[in-house]
């Protein structure tokens, strides 16, 4: 089954943090898109630019609205993805724990909606 | 059709249904991982025996015969729903699979995963004891509801929902690996215990559907402790729910007054269960490996122990709440432990050792907290403040016998 493990971070962090913290921070998600892609369980992946960069639209009364920001305000922002393919939500949840995200942030773990062929 | 055949068809599905119903549902819903529709096609499969049967007589192998029916229905309803290529490919991957097992002199046994299935982490915990009975026993969702005093429309979507999140969510069914198997065999355990207390709270067994709901959580139990002998704290949940169970009839007067347990005739007691328990735990013990279902199995044995031989262990008793605060930090045992203190250094180091309503909202309205506090304050001599906690406690219960007691306990306070 394929799941999308969606990074969950208070992205305010990251520009608080050293040059060395950063360095190492990228490294360990490297490590970890590295392990993933060993296994053989990745579909994809993508790391997001800050919310200050979102840009939000919905049709309203067939004119386009569009806002600056992102979608919801919260404490935490979706800062990326790993799209992977694993046989059942324990071997999911067992990747999703080794995301670095997991130790600093939240990962949410969707299956995804198989359509029909 | 006879009418002997008729009551024989009927009594032999009932047997079958008694004793394999969980095995079967686990067993199609292994092979299609999908709840719902493993149900259903058993139920429609009980329903067609219960017409066979009494023409044609009943199979050999009433369970194979079961699943061969049900089967049928579960490929037919696939069929029906999708005939593109890919739903022909795991259509012929399904039926294989059903064929082959089919065929199995024995139908292996997965009732354990399923109940790993049903608890899973990624299964909102209250709904995980509902779901364990309604999907390994086949309780339906209006007994459940009322059982957990839930309305049955609500009980029954909420029991949907936790099985479309099984099928969709890619939830497996399998015994969790030995290194995560005693946070998960935890979670099933729970599930089997919260099942019990809700059968528990109608001791007198007044209440049909409530006193069933302890058999099937011991029944659950049996099937854990069968399939996995060596977890130590499933030995001691199946211990501690019998000691519980063996204690039925002496709860109970004639009239259905309650009688604490001090007051209880051990006479009435169920021995045969109680040593059970004690084997059970001490089979456990020899595994090394404490935890909060052993720890209270040994406190109902000590309690047990000191009723009947009259030697006060209380110093005992304080030591295993001591050690199960630790483990297992709720108010409930805290309270239990103020009780025990109570008892080995007088009411008023009990009323010092209860914990304080202020410091945890969920004591104001939780009846036992409101209960002991009325006891020890009654023994410690304030009258005035035991009144109130007694007003309050019998406000709090929903068992009319409790109820009566607790007035009788206000009403013989020296004013």
């Amino acid at each position: 089954m394929q799941y999308l493990l969606m990074l969950y971070l208070k992205e305010s962090d990251w520009p608080a943090m050293t040059k060395a913290q950063q360095e190492q921070g990228v490294a360990a998600y490297g490590a970890y898109t590295e392990a993933l892609t060993k296994a053989n369980v990745l579909k994809g992946t993508n790391r997001l630019r800050p919310t200050s960069d979102a840009t939000t639209i919905r049709v309203a009364d067939g004119k386009p609205q569009v806002l600056d920001g992102p979608y919801a305000d919260s404490k935490e922002q979706l800062g990326g993805y790993y799209m992977i393919d694993v046989p059942d939500l324990d071997a999911a949840i067992s990747w999703a724990a080794r995301c670095p995200t997991a130790s600093h942030g939240t990962v949410e773990v969707r299956p995804i909606w198989e359509m029909y062929r | 059709m006879t009418v002997e055949g008729g009551e024989q068809a009927r009594s032999t599905a009932d047997q079958v249904a008694r004793r394999s119903y969980g095995k079967l549902v686990a067993f199609l819903v292994a092979r299609t991982r999908n709840v719902a529709a493993a149900e259903d096609a058993l139920s429609e499969a009980f329903a067609t025996a219960l017409k066979d049967w009494p023409e044609k007589g009943c199979p050999a192998s009433p369970e194979a015969w079961l699943l061969t029916v049900a089967r049928r229905k579960i490929i037919d309803s696939f069929r029906g729903q999708r005939r593109d290529e890919a739903a022909m490919e795991q259509l012929q991957v399904l039926s294989d699979g059903l064929d082959a097992a089919a065929t199995a002199a024995e139908i292996p046994d997965q009732r354990l995963a399923l109940m790993f299935a049903c608890a899973h982490p990624a299964i909102d915990p209250s709904i995980r004891a509902p779901l364990v009975l309604q999907v390994v026993l086949g309780l339906d969702a209006k007994t459940i509801a009322s059982a957990f005093l839930a309305s049955p429309a609500a009980m029954s979507k909420r029991l949907v929902r936790a099985k479309e999140k099984i099928r969709e969510a890619g939830i497996p069914f399998r015994i969790p690996e030995r290194d995560e198997l005693p946070g998960r065999l935890g979670a099933v355990l729970d599930a089997i215990y919260a099942a019990f207390t809700e059968g528990w709270t109608d001791p007198g067994g007044a209440d049909v559907i409530r006193r069933d709901l302890t058999g099937e959580a011991l029944f659950l139990a049996r099937v854990v402790t069968e399939l996995l002998p060596d977890e130590p704290e499933a030995l001691g949940l199946l211990a501690l729910m019998l000691h519980a169970e063996a204690r039925r009839a002496a709860r109970r007067q004639a009239q259905g007054e309650y009688v604490p347990l001090a007051q209880q005739d051990p006479a009435l007691w169920n021995s045969a269960m109680m040593w059970e328990a004690e084997a059970l735990l001490s089979r456990a013990s020899a595994m090394v490996s404490i935890g909060r279902y052993q720890l209270e199995a040994a406190l109902q044995s000590a309690h047990v122990h000191r009723c009947r031989t009259g030697v006060r262990n209380w110093a005992e008793v304080v030591q295993l709440y001591d050690a199960l605060y630790a483990l297992a930090g709720s108010p409930v045992v805290a309270i239990n432990r103020a009780l025990a203190i109570a008892e080995l250094d007088g009411a008023q180091a009990g009323l010092q050792a209860m914990p304080q309503v202020e410091g945890d909202a969920r004591l104001s309205d939780y009846q036992p907290y409101w209960a002991a506090r009325a006891e020890l304050l009654a023994r410690a001599g304030s009258h005035e403040e035991a009144r109130h906690a007694y007003e309050v406690a019998t406000g709090l219960e929903r068992d009319p016998a409790v109820r009566d007691f607790l007035q009788r306990r206000q009403a013989a306070l020296p004013d």
